[in-house]
């Protein structure tokens, strides 16, 4: 344990790496809250398939930590029930492409219950699951659809890039009164590690963080794609380029505020994303900035993003955008005026 | 539609037993498999290939049914298939190529290893989201039928993928339709780390066909015979008009999920060890030595030239080229789109390649 150095009040830290943030967020949470119940595919005995629910088995007994039968539908209609009820699951899909047999569940019950029962009855259910590419997983082990759930009013979606986030955005998660969608970047959960407040540590929704400082652009990012754009960003600082990194955190809410600042401040945005272009959570951020900082702008807004084509195996490394492809967006949008 | 297809000349077409020398073949490409499950395990932890799903436990089931099939039969498969592929007449380098992506496998590389698509065997693009395929065999045997062609289609499905929303779908279509299909159920006790008695109250997986209004019969997945014959009297059913049926065939899964996974977190190894007790390779060599078709000399050479056959499809794959990074563009529909046009453009100049179009 170590002191956070961020921190005003001086908080026990933990170094972890994301994956195991989020463990440590689900033991708290169910220590906490004996209403708080996990249920997904392999969640139990294995652990999760990424490790993500290992050791709740053990802590929490069969009550509380369901293997469930292979059926999406089933895991979020249960879900769904038991929040009714006034439980509060956390739910795990083994991964974002496998969701689609819930589909139904989550955009025409669980995002709609609150809503079409005049408030009588709120749904909270918090739904896992690690999303995104970058593990060679081929069409079904690596796609981005955010945006599907972020087009459905009524969920919230967020996406952590850090342990510290991914702990605390949890924790917000599971303490909300919505339904959360909350994706898990799989491809850097254990690729670095980080300090993660120990207690109740929780980082509100709806709050972008700065990841970097810069005056010329600002590369928007989150999840998996926050890494390269910090990297790319470090690259053009040694260009002369001095770009801000955002990282939104939280898609639905989203921090216009802060995205609207950022560009207040450089006149310049690039937008990263790992899904498709056509109709991606970019294109609400561009419309927003064309919308709302028209005036502040120097530069056409830039996409780096997954292109329109299915999620590839073998090509992978091309489809997916890297610190190449944003710093180069980056360097147009600087040259541009 | 082409209707061609390879079948070995070891194997005629449509006898309803199997003849001895049809089990000598059915031996030769169990054999095959597993050697093949063997070096490929090793391939992935060597990082040569990304990922592998293996059969072991489960070669006399996929064999068996194979072997009762024919030509103009279409299969819906899962992952853990590749076996029906060889025996519908698949070249093993053309799975070895998939497996390992590059630019002559048939999917282009687009796929994970296992995720196979072989139009002219009628087997039909796999796919990882589980059960998706079976309703839609229950969809072309309507339109075989709708055709009146003499064919089947088979689905594969593990134990796991009963409990999915497209099994029990495509079920009730096929009972309600009388589509000439056939559920070939591959319960090898698993789905990941969830044993079967997780996934249903069910005594029997086959069970589930008496409420959908047809027969399921649960068989011996360890023997090839009783598989085939089992396969062989659906098919029977299906052509004759009689509907769909289900079939259980009963196997253990020996080795990992796939190389992603850790059995030892969730199963016992004496449960392992007694299931390979029942081991349908072995126990095929045994009943072929038994009637004096096979010796330990000749099971040798079959071992031998499987690996040898394995070594020269992996060479061979290593050294064919890697896939045009432009083909990320091909394929999404028919023709492409301008946008993907412009995409395509804007992706060359990153790479620093000509985009002239093919
Ligand atoms: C819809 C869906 N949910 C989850 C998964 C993850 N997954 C892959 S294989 C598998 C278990 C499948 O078990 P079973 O149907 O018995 O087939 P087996 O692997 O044993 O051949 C699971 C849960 C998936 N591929 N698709
Ligand atoms: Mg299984």
């Amino acid at each position: 344990m170590r002191r956070h150095p961020r921190d005003p009040v001086e908080v026990a830290v933990t170094e972890l790496t994301v994956v195991q943030a989020v463990n440590r967020a689900l033991h708290e949470a169910m220590r906490a809250d004996p209403d708080v119940v996990v249920l997904g595919e392999d969640v139990g005995v294995n652990g999760g398939v990424f490790r993500a629910t290992d050791g709740l088995l053990k802590e929490f007994g069969a009550d509380r930590v369901l293997d469930t039968p292979l059926s999406e539908t089933g895991i979020v209609g249960t879900a769904i029930g038991m929040a009714l009820y006034g439980l509060k699951p956390v739910a795990e899909i083994q991964f974002l492409d496998f969701i689609y047999p819930a589909f139904d569940q989550i955009v025409s019950e669980l995002a709609k219950l609150r809503y079409r029962s005049g408030g009588q009855f709120p749904c909270h259910v918090v739904i896992r699951t690690p999303y995104g590419g970058g593990i060679k997983g081929g069409l079904y082990h690596s796609q981005s659809t955010e945006a599907y759930f972020c087009h459905t009013a009524g969920l919230k979606v967020v996406v952590p890039s850090t342990p510290a986030d991914a702990k605390g955005l949890l924790l917000s998660a599971v303490a909300d009164e919505d339904p959360v969608i909350f994706l898990e970047p799989k491809r850097i959960y254990r690729a670095v590690s980080g300090e993660v407040p120990d207690g109740d540590h929780r980082v509100p929704f709806g709050q972008a963080r700065t990841v970097r400082d810069g005056t010329d652009v600002s590369v928007f990012a989150y999840g998996a794609m926050v890494p390269p754009s910090a990297e790319a960003a470090t690259t053009l600082a040694g260009e002369g380029i001095s770009a801000e990194v955002v990282d939104l955190r939280s898609l639905v809410p989203l921090d216009e505020a802060a995205v609207l600042a950022s560009v207040a401040k450089t006149g310049r945005a690039v937008v990263v994303h790992e899904a498709a272009r056509f109709c991606g959570f970019g294109a609400e951020l561009a419309a927003l900035l064309a919308e709302k900082a028209f005036y502040s702008l120097k530069a056409p807004i830039a996409r780096v993003t997954g292109y329109d084509t299915p999620f590839p195996y073998a090509l992978e490394h091309v489809y997916l955008p890297g610190p190449e492809r944003i710093a180069a967006a980056v360097r147009d949008a600087v040259r541009a005026n | 539609m082409s209707t061609t297809s390879a079948r070995p000349q070891s194997e005629p077409a449509s006898p309803d037993g199997l003849s001895e020398p049809r089990l000598l073949g059915a031996y030769r490409t169990m054999a095959l498999v597993r050697a093949l499950d063997e070096r490929c395990l090793a391939l992935q932890r060597q990082g040569r290939i990304g990922f592998y799903a293996p059969h072991a436990g489960q070669e006399a089931a996929l064999i068996g049914s194979a072997l009762a099939l024919e030509t103009d039969d279409w299969v819906f498969p899962a992952y853990r298939e590749l076996a029906v592929a060889l025996v519908r007449g698949v070249p093993l380098q053309a799975i070895v190529d998939q497996l390992f992506g590059n630019a002559d496998d048939l999917v282009k590389g687009r796929q994970m290893p296992n995720h196979f698509s072989f139009r002219d065997q009628h087997f039909v693009s796999a796919s990882s989201p589980i059960g998706t395929q079976i309703p839609q065999a229950v969809g072309a045997a309507m339109a075989v039928r709708y055709r009146q062609a003499p064919a089947v289609t088979i689905t594969y499905f593990g134990d796991g993928a009963t409990s999915s929303n497209d099994f029990h779908a495509g079920m009730n279509f096929a009972g309600v339709f009388r589509a000439p299909t056939i559920f070939f159920c591959q319960n090898n006790g698993w789905a990941i780390s969830l044993p079967r008695e997780r996934q249903t109250r069910s005594a029997t997986l086959a069970a589930k066909a008496e409420a959908y209004g047809f027969p399921g019969v649960v068989v011996d997945g360890n023997d090839v015979r009783a598989v085939h014959a089992a396969v062989r009297s659906a098919r029977g059913r299906a052509v004759r008009g009689d509907g769909p049926t289900m079939i259980e065939a009963q196997v253990y899964r020996f080795g990992p999920h796939s190389t992603s996974d850790d059995p030892t977190r969730y199963r016992p190894e004496a449960q392992v060890a007694a299931a390979r007790e029942h081991d349908p390779v072995a126990r095929l060599k045994a009943d072929l030595v038994a009637v004096g078709r096979l010796d330990e000399p000749g099971d040798a050479r079959i071992w031998e030239e499987s690996r040898a056959a394995i070594a020269a499809a992996v060479a061979h794959a290593e050294k064919a080229a890697l896939v045009d990074p432009l083909s990320l563009f091909d394929d999404v529909f028919a023709r492409r789109s301008p946008r993907l046009e412009e995409e395509r453009g804007q992706c060359a100049a990153t790479l620093g390649t000509p985009s002239r179009s093919p």
